[in-house]
């Protein structure tokens, strides 16, 4: 995709860590990651506020391209994390006595 | 085609950052042909699930000791492995709610305190707001005050060590799941084989798979004191500095660090958890201790949860780890049964395995009484701040 590789540098792939296409690319093949999981580990993709929820299908696309035949399906699965949507501590907190009530 | 070498002078099995490290010692010291076997991913297990604490304020002179040596490690290692795993010196605090814990607290800091090098104050509840102005002190003694101890970024500091031993020569595998190894008629280590049915030749096998370190004691006949339980975990979005160090309220249940990207990381222990390697979630801990975090910080009450996860404890019968060799399997080593607190002295250590490997005894600690043979010979570690 020779798009990708002009605005590399510029194209945001995890929008809440703030990581660039080329950065995700250079993680990828200097230390031949395979997985999202690793993906993340290393940089941090995927573990902002929105959990991977923009950048994961992206950085599959890459990884599926550069690492596996089979395509995304053939990759490596995450973990998906609870809460869904990020919460307040004091919003768990008052479940918490909510619950310890019943 | 096989993916792995025919043949190997040392087959490591678990990519945490015991066996990582192990692996960058032994390369370090010029040992030829290191594999390193993972069934997963590098930092997939334990480490990559951990906390990230380090502290030196430990009951037994054993632990201070290992402890100490391994933060002296730690100052110098991101400059030696070449690459920045978020290592800060921001102090431990463990928090003091009554007289039962300050006898004994003050028990263990004079110990720590007789160590040239290791300093730990006893400090008053106006002290710890010095320390950090966002803890609520209602409830609290006082707390036992370590500068020099800190936290890291495990994940980072894992693939650090992977890193360095790779560019030292040695070859690591992931997705390489151990199904068997092969011992000779003599006792000696033989072969190590693998999930896609490959042999790898090779007299010298590091058991370093924590939670799972009991299926490879197995594979030479050993039966390893070792069970797994989950630890939970939480983390939050990164907010300003507010934290330097970890804090650990023993006695409340429950630790937090402000990690360097600004995150704070939270967990307690469950002593109803049963055994086992379930890893998921469960919603009702990141409640409960969200409801213990606004009441120790009340400013993080506003402040979001993004993500929960869990890892394992690979636990002995006195919370302290198994290294070394074993009388009956020659070429068999372990570090491993870390208890929850493995990634502290992970390279202190490494090195010392890598010591016993290379020439037969441990040089930069004596870890003898850490054998595995304590547990059956009455020898068991009582060591009083294990969370």
């Amino acid at each position: 995709m020779s798009d990708d590789k002009d605005n590399a540098n510029e194209t945001i792939i995890c929008r809440c860590e703030d990581l660039t296409l080329e950065e995700i690319e250079k993680a990828i093949d200097d230390h031949g990651l395979r997985s999202f999981d690793e993906v993340k580990r290393i940089t941090r993709c995927g573990m902002g506020p929105c959990q991977g929820k923009t950048c994961r299908k992206m950085v599959e696309r890459m990884l599926s391209k550069k690492t596996v035949n089979g395509g995304i399906s053939a990759l490596e699965h995450t973990t998906f994390r609870q809460p869904t949507k990020p919460v307040d501590v004091k919003v768990l907190a008052e479940a918490w006595e909510d619950e310890s009530k019943e | 085609m096989n993916r792995f070498p025919e043949s190997a002078g040392v087959v490591v099995i678990g990519g945490g950052i015991i066996g990582t490290a192990t692996a960058y010692y032994l390369a370090k010291a010029g040992f030829k042909d290191i594999v390193l076997l993972e069934k997963n991913a590098i930092a997939s297990g334990s480490t990559g699930r951990c906390a990230g604490g380090i502290r030196q304020q430990w009951g037994t002179p054993m632990n201070v000791e290992l402890s100490m040596k391994s933060v002296r490690m730690f100052e110098t290692l991101e400059k030696e492995l070449g690459f920045d795993f978020e290592y800060y010196q921001g102090g431990y605090l463990l928090l003091i709610r009554n007289e039962s814990q300050m006898t004994q607290f003050e028990k263990n800091i004079a110990l720590q305190n007789s160590y040239p090098g290791l300093h730990v104050e006893l400090i008053k509840p106006q002290e710890i707001r010095e320390v950090c102005n966002a803890i609520n002190t209602d409830g609290l003694i006082g707390a036992a005050y370590c500068k020099t101890d800190g936290h890291a970024n495990p994940m980072l500091a894992n693939y650090a060590y992977a890193w360095a031993a790779q560019m030292l020569g040695a070859k690591i595998f992931t997705r390489a799941e151990v199904t068997g190894i092969d011992v000779t008629k003599e006792g000696g280590i033989k072969s190590v084989k693998t999930a896609d049915g490959s042999t790898i030749k090779t007299a010298r096998v590091v058991n370093a798979a924590d939670g799972h370190a009991a299926l490879i004691g197995k594979m030479v006949g050993l039966d390893l004191p070792i069970r797994s339980f989950r630890h939970q975990i939480m983390v939050t979005e990164p907010v300003a500095k507010i934290l330097d160090p970890l804090v650990v309220d023993l006695a409340g249940n429950l630790y937090f660090r402000q990690t360097k990207h600004g995150s704070f990381v939270a967990g307690q222990s469950d002593k109803d958890e049963p055994e086992g390697f379930d890893m998921k979630s469960d919603y009702r801990f990141m409640l409960e201790v969200s409801s213990k975090l606004e009441k120790i910080m009340p400013a993080l009450g506003n402040v979001k949860i993004v993500r929960q996860w869990a890892g394992l404890y690979g636990m002995t019968p006195d919370s302290q780890p198994i290294i070394g060799g074993v009388r009956d399997v020659e070429g068999y080593y372990q570090a491993i049964g870390f208890s929850g607190h493995g990634f502290m002295i992970a390279p202190i250590t490494a090195k010392i395995l890598s010591e016993i490997i290379l020439h037969g005894e441990a040089k930069s600690a004596d870890v003898s009484s850490l054998d595995l043979y304590r547990f059956a010979e009455g020898r068991t570690i009582k060591e009083p701040n294990v969370v």
